[in-house]
């Protein structure tokens, strides 16, 4: 008896792992696989006889060289880190007043504006870069990184506003009372005693807008042709990828180094996010 | 309260001016800091949206200066089009056939991680990977991977024996193949959403439920299906409400993969409007293929709505 409950427990734990081992291999491959193509010689690559998980040739830092000496991919990650500070400060600016707003001072009607707010973020891209790519011309910002400064708060605003309105809400409202109380304005109340304990919260948004921008593939695509300008989602599968010349060491590196760190970096708040995402259906 | 505050500034001292009268007046003060984040949206996703509408009424194109009315022509003209029936055909088994699998593993998936293991924490990382990286670099190295000469994928499958040593399958070139594969990445970019939308939710199922269940000596599988997918409901919705809403109307990696290739077998909507409206310049029926997604995002946001309400009367 005993060793049958041990052999079903085996069995479980086995199955359990092989189902573990299975989805983290479906979801990490295509990042594994960069990170072997980055170091591979061109001619190891280029050899269907070669296994292509083993080395037959030393490793080579040729593919790096090139992206970061003969491409602008260097480039490309800078205006992708200015356009996301641009962004992540616009979004801080609006959204964080806003979310106090709808957490503490416009009683019930806030809450359906709330949700309201909440759902542009659903509005996409793809249903707003034709009228969009005109309002860009219009303003002289086609071509340049100031058209994805004005567009892209358009998803980080929505989303960050409701984060940040569930974060404030629960933060005990006695807080401000006392502080008031002791003299202090709402605004002063808002500004000295319950931004500092916010912290959290609106690393949060920094975090969750950057990865956005990051992301983002549509607008940057449509508003801005030189190659100079691109942000990295673009240059990368645009430029590097062109005819029928792939220099797919290079590309490979280009993706890597472009997604990997900020997904660790994203990792230490995705619970919060989630909390944002499933829309008070989990208390 | 008003009062308490008032008598207390009259107390320390502080000078009432105009600016310190707006400060305490909530009233006032509410509209004025959600004010900015309401004007910006009006801005950029109403205006927009608005101007959508009149495009798809228009003739605007990217070369002309003309708006002229045109009614209904651009709609009437773009649905009679097989380009347009075929799109918005592979909209929906693009966008039903993801999600579908994304629900059934994403469910598989976060079963599996509720339980406690060593390394969990390295494993979430790389699960979440495909949702956090830029989805159009993440695609390209699905591009790689079904390279139509160096496809890692049919190398390792010809080293075990499944594939005969003359059968190579060009993942993008043939039709369904392409489709397949589209789907396949799309599963790949939103399990990691679904799954942690759906952890969330198991994790909130109060443990004497399960002790309870337990305790009545129900199977593996009716603990399952009659008690934690019950409860687990109103989450799953949520997950599948975002998914729906992505799968859609994204058109990064049909972009990046095939381009609508091979014969528009794998053109959805979102991909169909941008070539249209874009890359050929007739904006007003770009905008109006692109129109034909908003009865969806309608729809979603019912759903979201009525989520909404009822996890605020619990």
């Amino acid at each position: 008896m005993a060793t049958l409950y041990r052999v079903k427990r085996w069995l479980a734990d086995g199955a359990h792992f092989g189902i573990v081992a299975a989805f983290t291999i479906f979801a990490a491959f295509p990042f594994y696989w960069m990170l072997i193509t980055t170091f591979k010689r061109t001619t190891d690559l280029m050899n269907r006889t070669h296994n292509p998980f083993l080395f037959h040739e030393p490793p080579t830092l040729e593919h790096l060289r090139v992206l970061f000496y003969d491409t602008l991919y260097g480039r490309w990650l800078a205006n992708t880190a200015l356009v996301g500070v641009l962004v992540v400060v616009i979004t801080l600016v609006l959204a964080v007043p806003a979310g106090y707003a709808l957490a503490r001072l416009t009683g019930r009607w806030g809450e359906q504006l709330g949700i309201g707010i909440f759902l542009t973020y659903l509005v996409p891209p793809t249903l707003l870069f034709i009228p969009l790519s005109r309002v860009v011309v219009g303003l002289g910002l086609q071509d340049s990184l100031w058209s994805l400064v004005l567009v892209y708060p358009s998803f980080t605003v929505p989303f960050s506003t409701w984060l940040l309105m569930g974060f404030f809400k629960a933060i005990p409202s006695d807080l401000e009372d006392a502080a008031m109380i002791d003299g202090y304005s709402r605004l002063g109340a808002f500004a000295k005693i319950v931004m500092p304990i916010s912290i959290a919260g609106i690393l949060t948004v920094v975090i969750f807008s950057f990865t956005l921008v990051m992301q983002e593939f549509v607008y940057a695509l449509t508003f801005i042709s030189p190659v100079s300008q691109y942000t990295v989602s673009v240059g990368v599968p645009t430029f590097l990828v062109h005819g029928d010349v792939y220099f797919w060491g290079s590309l490979m590196a280009g993706c890597f180094i472009a997604s990997v760190p900020i997904a660790v970096v994203y990792n230490f708040f995705v619970d919060r996010f989630i909390a944002g995402f499933t829309v008070g259906a989990v208390k | 309260m008003e009062a308490v505050k008032g008598e207390a500034r009259v107390l320390l001292g502080a000078p009432a001016t105009r600016f310190s009268y707006i400060r305490d007046r909530e009233e006032w003060l509410g509209p004025l800091m959600l004010g900015p984040a309401i004007l910006y949206i009006v801005l950029v996703v109403g205006f927009p949206f608005f101007l959508a509408l009149y495009y798809s009424v228009s003739d605007i194109t990217l070369g002309s200066r003309s708006l002229g009315f045109v009614g209904l022509k651009n709609f009437t003209g773009v649905i009679g089009t097989t380009k347009f029936q075929t799109a918005l055909k592979n909209t929906f088994v693009f966008a039903i056939l993801s999600q579908l699998l994304v629900l059934v593993l994403g469910n598989v998936l976060a079963l599996a991680l509720q339980k406690d293991f060593r390394g969990k924490w390295l494993v979430r990382l790389l699960i979440l990977l495909p949702w956090v990286a830029p989805i159009s670099l993440g695609t390209i190295g699905w591009l790689w991977i079904v390279d139509s000469i160096y496809s890692v994928i049919n190398w390792m499958l010809r080293a075990v024996g499944i594939f005969g040593p003359t059968f190579w399958p060009i993942w993008l070139g043939v039709p369904h193949l392409a489709m397949g594969t589209v789907i396949a990445v799309h599963v790949w970019r939103l399990l990691p959403l679904a799954t942690v939308i759906l952890l969330a939710g198991l994790s909130s199922i109060p443990k004497d439920i399960h002790d309870a269940a337990q305790v009545d000596g129900a199977s593996f599988w009716r603990h399952y299906f009659q008690v934690t997918l019950p409860l687990l409901l109103p989450v799953a919705v949520v997950a599948l409400l975002f998914g729906l809403v992505f799968a859609f109307t994204d058109m990064t990696v049909i972009y990046v993969l095939t381009r609508g290739g091979p014969y528009d077998t794998t053109q959805v909507l979102a991909s169909l409007a941008f070539f249209t409206g874009v890359a050929g310049g007739d904006l007003a029926e770009g905008a109006a293929i692109s129109l034909f997604l908003f009865p969806l995002l309608l729809a979603a946001a019912i759903g979201f709505l009525r989520i909404a309400r009822r996890s605020e009367v619990v």
